[in-house]
C-alpha cells in the first residue's frame, strides 16, 4: 500500500540498437542472428592495433531521434571511453558520449489516463553495444559471441519526471513508437533491441529534493518494467514507513520471484574513467544537414494522435492504438481515404484485422508488409455494411475468406449473394408468416412481454437466411405486432 | 606527494592487475615520487585555457553504412587462448 | 659481396628496376649480413627469411612481366615489432603478444610492400614502446652498434640499430615521445617523426593514441623522404589520419639561404654533455655558413613537457592495454575464476614498466584525480603548443639537441624511472605539439659515440625540415661514418 505522504520519482535510461546495415566503428554486418563470432573483424575484436570509423547513418539516425524529440542538436559533440573489464566488452573499454553528447533537453508528450504528461529528456548519445556473454554447458566456463560487439546503440535517458509505473509504461510505448515511426529501432524489447534501466526513489509529496536512487535493471517487456516498478516503489515506501533507510544500490528484476533483489556486489567499484576518444576527432554537424534530415521526419505519434481525434473524430482510447505503430495508423487511413467511416474503420482495424494479423504472427516485425487483408478491402466491407448492402455478422464472416485473395469483397456479396434482404415488401411477408406461423408469442408480446420480439425477429432472420436487415425487420414486427392490438 | 598502499591496492584493481606486496610498497614509492615531481604542474596558471583533447584540428569523418566485411573465417579465431566453437571460452562469469 | 648491403635504398632500388641486380639478390645479401651481425647485436626478434625471399622473387617476376614493382624496389626493410604484419609473429616485445600472429597487416606495412619493398624481419623494442633504450624488452636484448655496452636508445633501439649496423636500408619505428628519435641520435642514423596524422596508425600497437606516429629510419636524409612518400596520405582506416597529401619531395634541393632558424633556449640546459653542446653549436653555425639565419627563440612550458607527457601518455596508455586481457587472443594464464584470470594473465604479461605507467595512467583517470592531473596536463599542453606556435611565427623550423647525452650504458637508468624519462627531454614536446621533426648525426663524442641533431618543423611541413636536413648532410659527412664491423 503506498504512504499517501509520499510520491515515486522515477528516471528511464533506454538502450535502442539501431537499424543500420553495418555496425559502428567497422564494415561488419550489423544483422542479428547469424552463427556465433561470423560478423567479426579485427576492428569489433578489440584486435592490437585497430581503430574505429564512424559510420554515417549512425549519426543519421541519431539526429532523427533527437529532432523527433525536440532535442537540442549539438554542432560539436565527443566520444568519450568508458572503461571497465568484462569478457563481452573487447577492448576493455565503451566508445561512448559523455561530457557532450549529440542531443540534449528534449521532451515527449505522452498520454496517461486520459492526460497528456509532458516528461523532459535529458541526453540522447551514441554508443556501441558489447558482445553477448552466453553460459557454457559445463557450469565452469561462460561462452562469448562478438556479433553483436560494435552494433550501434543510441541511450536514451529520461529525466525523473515519471511518477507512476503506468507513467513509465505510456513514455516507453511512445518512445518505442516514436523510433519505430523514424524506422531507426525495431523495438523489440523480448529480443533486446530495446533495453530499459531504471531509477526510483521516493520522496514525500511536494519536496523537490530527489531520495535515494535506487537502480533497476534486468526488465524484459513493458509489464516486467511496470511490475518492477511497482514492487520497487513499495518495498521503498515500506522501507521507510519502517524507520529505515533505502539503500542506494542496483537491483534485478527476478520475473520468475516477481521481486527485485540486489544485484552481486561487484568486487570494484565503478570508476569508469571517462576521458576523450583520441582515435576520434570531435563529430561536428552541419546545420544543414540537420535541416535535411528534418524534412524527411514522418508524421510522429503524438501529433498523429492529436490529428486522428480531431480529423476523424476517433476517441483518445482509438487514437492511442491505432498510433502506437505507424504500418497500423497508414493502415487505417488509406481505409478512411478509400471510403470507409472512421469509426468503422477504426473498429475494423483495431479488432478484426489485428487479430489476422496476430494469427499470421506478421506483427513482430517494425512494419508489415503484406497484410493478409488490404485496407482497400475492409473499406469495402465497411462501406457494405454503412449502405446496409450487408450484416455486420455477414461481413465478419467474409473478412477471412477474403486473406490473400485480392479480391474486393463487394464482388464476393453479388457472386455469392450475400447482400441483406432490405426490401420492404418481401420483409412484411416474411413477418406475417412468421406472426402467424407463432400466435403463442404474438400473444405473449401483446400481454407485455417485449423481449420475446427478439425471439420473432430471429425466427424472420432465419427464415430469410440471416440476409435480412435486422433493423428493418424489428421496425417491421414492432409495427405490425402494434397495428394487430387493435 | 605520498600515495598510501591501499591507494595502489585500489588502482590495481581498477587496472586488474595482481601484484605482490612487495611490488606494492615499491609501485606506491614509484608513483609518490613521479607525481611530486610532476607536482609543479599544478602552479601552471590554466584559467581559461581549454584542454588538448585531440592532437589536431580535424572534424570526424564518416564512412558509408555499407558491409564491407565477408563472415570472419577462422583465422581471427584462431589465437584463441580457450574456444567452444566459435564461441570464446572464458571462466564462468557470475552475475 | 659488402657492396650491396652498403648501398643507398635509393641507389639499390634504381639498380633492381634497371635490373642491373635481382631483388632476390638483394635480399640474399641482407639475410647473410643479418645472420652475421644478429648475435652480437640482436635488433630482430624475428627474421623472416622465407617471406622475405618470397617477396623479393615477386618483385622479380614483375620486372620480368615488364611491370613496375614500385619506387622501394627489392629494399630490404624491417618494421617495429609493435606493427602489425599478417602471418608474422608481432610481440610488441612483451610476454603479452609473445606468440600473437595477426591476420592483418597494418597500413603502412601494406604499403611499403606495394611500393615493392622486401620485409627482412621485425625489430626488438622497449615493451609496448614504453621506454627510452630497449632494456624494457621481455624478449630480447639490443646492443647499440657504435659499443655494445651501450643501449641503443629506445623505444624503437631494434629499427635504429638495423639501419645503422647495415641489417637493412632503412626501417620503420614509432615515436610518441622521442621512440624514432633518441634512438636514431643514439646510432647515428637519420630518423624522422612525421606530423601527427601525416602516417596511418592503422595496425600500429597503441601506446598513447593522441601521440603515437610512425616514421622511417634511414641512412641519409633522401633516403628517409622515399620512404616517407611510401607510407604517408590519408588512410580511411584512421580516423585521426589528415586528408592531406604529402607535397611532392624529391627535390630536396637542400637551399636554405634566408632560412630562419629558431634557437630555443630552454633546450640548452645545464647538465647536458659538453660534447652535445659543441656539436650542437657547431651544426648551427654550418647551417648559418650555408644562409641559414638563426635566432634565439623562447618556449618557456619546456619544463612543464615531461610531466604533460607522462600523464596524458600513461592515462591513455592505460586504457589502449585493457584489451590484452586473456579472453581473445594473447597470453593467458588460466585461473578458476575470470577475476583471477585477468589479475593472472596480465601480471605475467606485463613487465614492470609497463605495469609502472598502467598504475600511474589508471590513478590519474580515477575518480577525483581527474581534474588535478589528467586534465591539468592536457590544458599545460595546449600551452606547449601555443609556445610552438609562437616561435613559428618567427622561424620556419626549430634546431635543438636530441638528447642531453650520447648513448648511455647498459643499466645505468634503471635505478630510478626518472632518470630515464628525463632522456626525452628534448624530443617530448614535439609529441605534445604534434609537429614533425627530423634527427640526423652532427658529430661524434670522445667515445666514439653519435650525436644528434634535431630539426623541428610547422605542422605539415616535412618539406622543410627535410631541406634543412639535406642542406645540412650535404656540407658534412657524419652520415657516412659506419659503425665497426
Amino acid at each position: 500500500m503506498t504512504q499517501p505522504a509520499l510520491e515515486a520519482v522515477i528516471g528511464l535510461e533506454v538502450h535502442a540498437e539501431l537499424l543500420t546495415r553495418s555496425k559502428i566503428f567497422c564494415g561488419c554486418s550489423a544483422a542479428f542472428g547469424a552463427p556465433p563470432d561470423t560478423n567479426v573483424c579485427p576492428v569489433c575484436l578489440g584486435m592490437p592495433g585497430v581503430l574505429p570509423v564512424l559510420n554515417r547513418r549512425v549519426v543519421e539516425f541519431a539526429i532523427r531521434a533527437g529532432l523527433a524529440t525536440h532535442c537540442r542538436i549539438a554542432p560539436r559533440s565527443v566520444f568519450a571511453r568508458k572503461n571497465y573489464f568484462y569478457p563481452d566488452l573487447p577492448k576493455g573499454y565503451q566508445i561512448s558520449q559523455y561530457e557532450l553528447p549529440l542531443c540534449t533537453g528534449g521532451h515527449l508528450d505522452v498520454l496517461v489516463d486520459g492526460t497528456v504528461r509532458r516528461i523532459g529528456l535529458t541526453r540522447i548519445h551514441i554508443e556501441e553495444d558489447t558482445g553477448k556473454n552466453l553460459h557454457d554447458v559445463d557450469d565452469a566456463a561462460s561462452l562469448v559471441d562478438f556479433n553483436r560487439s560494435g552494433v550501434p546503440l543510441l541511450e536514451i535517458v529520461s529525466e525523473p519526471d515519471l511518477r507512476t509505473p503506468a507513467e513509465a509504461g505510456a513514455y516507453l510505448r511512445m518512445l518505442r513508437a516514436i523510433l519505430q515511426y523514424l524506422e531507426i529501432c525495431d523495438g523489440n524489447m523480448e529480443e533486446g533491441s530495446f533495453r530499459c534501466d531504471a531509477n526510483v526513489s521516493v520522496r514525500p509529496r511536494g519536496h523537490t529534493g530527489l531520495g535515494t536512487k535506487v537502480e533497476v535493471k534486468n526488465m524484459n517487456s513493458f509489464r516486467a518494467v511496470e511490475k518492477a516498478l511497482a514492487f520497487e516503489i513499495a518495498r521503498q515506501t515500506e522501507a521507510l514507513a519502517a524507520g529505515e533507510r533505502v539503500r542506494q544500490e542496483t537491483r534485478l528484476w527476478d520475473a520468475d520471484r516477481e521481486e527485485t533483489r540486489p544485484m552481486r556486489a561487484k568486487e570494484h567499484a565503478d570508476d569508469y574513467r571517462y576521458f576523450p576518444e583520441p582515435d576520434l576527432p570531435p563529430l561536428v554537424v552541419d546545420p544543414a544537414w540537420v535541416e535535411e534530415i528534418r524534412t524527411t521526419l514522418p508524421e510522429l505519434p503524438g501529433p498523429r494522435r492529436e490529428r486522428f481525434e480531431r480529423e476523424y473524430g476517433l476517441s483518445a482510447y482509438d487514437a492511442d492504438v491505432l498510433t502506437q505503430r505507424k504500418d497500423l495508423a497508414d493502415y487505417f487511413e488509406t481505409g478512411v481515404r478509400a471510403g470507409a467511416a472512421p469509426k468503422e474503420m477504426a473498429n475494423w482495424t483495431t479488432t478484426e484485422v489485428l487479430r489476422l494479423v496476430r494469427e499470421e504472427k506478421l506483427d513482430a516485425a517494425l512494419a508489415i508488409r503484406e497484410w493478409p487483408v488490404t485496407a482497400a478491402q475492409v473499406a469495402s466491407l465497411a462501406r457494405l455494411v454503412q449502405a446496409g448492402t450487408i450484416t455486420r455478422s455477414t461481413a465478419k464472416a467474409l473478412l477471412p475468406r477474403l486473406r490473400g485473395t485480392g479480391r474486393d469483397p463487394a464482388e464476393l456479396v453479388a457472386a455469392e449473394g450475400l447482400a441483406q434482404v432490405s426490401d420492404r415488401g418481401a420483409l412484411e411477408r416474411a413477418v406475417a408468416e412468421v406472426l402467424a406461423a407463432h400466435p403463442a408469442q404474438v400473444a405473449e408480446y401483446r400481454a407485455g412481454k417485449e423481449k420475446v420480439l427478439g425471439f420473432l425477429v430471429g425466427r424472420v432472420m432465419r427464415a430469410s437466411g440471416g440476409k435480412a436487415n435486422p433493423q428493418l425487420v424489428q421496425e417491421l414486427l414492432r409495427a405490425a405486432l402494434a397495428s394487430e392490438t387493435r | 606527494m605520498a600515495i598510501t598502499h591501499d591507494e595502489v591496492r585500489r588502482v590495481a584493481a581498477l587496472a586488474r592487475l595482481r601484484l605482490e606486496p612487495d611490488l606494492v610498497a615499491r609501485l606506491a614509492a614509484d608513483l609518490s615520487h613521479i607525481l611530486d615531481a610532476f607536482t609543479r604542474l599544478q602552479a601552471v596558471d590554466t584559467s581559461g585555457i581549454p584542454p588538448t583533447a585531440h592532437a589536431e584540428d580535424l572534424a570526424l569523418a564518416l564512412r558509408p553504412d555499407e558491409v564491407t566485411n565477408p563472415p570472419a573465417d577462422e583465422a581471427l579465431l584462431a589465437g584463441a587462448p580457450d574456444r567452444r566453437g566459435r564461441c570464446f571460452r572464458v571462466p564462468r562469469i557470475i552475475e | 659481396m659488402t657492396a650491396l648491403t652498403e648501398l643507398s635504398l635509393r641507389e639499390t632500388a634504381a639498380r633492381v628496376r634497371r635490373r642491373e641486380v635481382s631483388a632476390t639478390e638483394v635480399t640474399r645479401a641482407t639475410l647473410a649480413r643479418i645472420a652475421a651481425v644478429e648475435p652480437g647485436l640482436g635488433a630482430f626478434l624475428t627474421v623472416c627469411e622465407p617471406q622475405a625471399l618470397a617477396a623479393a622473387a615477386a618483385v622479380d617476376r614483375a620486372l620480368a612481366a615488364g611491370e613496375d614493382p614500385g619506387p622501394l624496389a627489392g629494399a630490404a626493410v624491417a618494421l617495429k615489432d609493435n606493427i602489425c604484419t599478417a602471418g608474422i609473429r608481432t610481440t610488441a616485445g612483451s610476454r603479452m603478444l609473445e606468440r600473437f600472429v595477426p591476420a592483418y597487416d597494418a597500413t603502412v606495412a601494406a604499403r611499403l610492400r606495394a611500393a615493392g619493398a622486401v620485409l627482412v624481419g621485425k625489430c626488438n623494442l622497449d615493451e609496448f614502446a614504453m621506454g627510452s633504450s630497449t632494456e624494457n624488452s621481455a624478449l630480447g636484448v639490443t646492443r647499440n652498434p657504435w659499443d655494445p655496452e651501450r643501449v641503443p636508445g629506445g623505444s624503437s633501439g631494434g629499427s635504429a640499430a638495423a639501419v645503422a649496423a647495415r641489417e637493412c636500408h632503412a626501417a620503420l619505428g614509432t615515436d610518441t615521445g622521442g621512440s624514432i628519435r633518441l634512438p636514431a641520435g643514439f646510432c647515428g642514423v637519420v630518423g624522422l617523426k612525421p606530423t601527427y596524422g601525416r602516417v596511418s596508425r592503422f595496425g600500429v600497437i597503441a601506446y598513447a593514441s593522441s601521440l603515437d606516429q610512425v616514421g622511417p629510419i634511414a641512412r641519409d636524409v633522401a633516403d628517409a623522404a622515399l620512404v616517407l612518400a611510401a607510407i604517408a596520405g590519408h588512410d580511411p582506416r584512421d580516423a585521426t589520419s589528415a586528408p592531406r597529401p604529402l607535397p611532392p619531395l624529391d627535390r630536396l634541393d637542400g637551399e636554405v639561404r634566408g632560412l630562419r632558424l629558431g634557437l630555443p633556449r630552454e633546450y640548452f640546459v645545464e647538465g647536458m654533455q659538453p660534447a652535445v653542446e659543441t656539436a650542437v653549436r657547431a651544426a648551427v653555425r654550418v647551417l648559418e655558413g650555408l644562409g641559414a639565419v638563426v635566432e634565439p627563440v623562447s618556449l618557456p612550458h619546456t619544463e612543464h613537457a615531461v610531466a604533460t607527457y607522462y600523464l596524458v601518455a600513461t592515462a591513455e596508455a592505460s586504457s589502449n592495454l585493457a584489451r590484452y586481457d586473456g579472453v581473445r587472443y594473447g597470453l593467458r594464464v588460466p585461473a578458476a575464476s575470470l577475476g583471477a584470470m585477468y589479475e593472472a594473465t596480465r601480471a605475467a604479461g606485463f613487465g614492470a614498466e609497463v605495469t609502472r605507467r598502467i598504475m600511474l595512467g589508471t590513478y590519474v583517470l580515477s575518480k577525483g584525480y581527474y581534474d588535478a592531473w589528467y586534465l591539468k596536463a592536457q590544458q599545460v599542453r595546449t600551452l606547449i603548443r601555443r609556445d610552438f606556435e609562437a616561435a613559428f611565427a618567427r622561424c620556419d623550423a626549430l634546431v635543438t639537441p636530441v638528447a642531453p647525452t650520447t648513448a648511455f650504458r647498459r643499466g645505468e637508468r634503471l635505478a630510478d624511472p626518472l632518470t630515464m624519462y628525463l632522456s626525452d627531454i628534448f624530443t617530448i614536446s614535439v609529441n605534445l605539439a604534434g609537429l614533425p621533426a627530423l634527427v640526423l648525426p652532427c658529430g661524434f663524442d670522445e667515445a666514439g659515440l653519435p650525436i644528434g641533431l634535431q630539426l623541428v618543423g610547422r605542422p605539415f611541413d616535412e618539406a622543410t625540415v627535410l631541406r634543412t636536413a639535406a642542406a645540412y648532410e650535404g656540407a658534412t659527412d657524419w652520415h657516412a661514418r659506419r659503425p665497426p664491423g
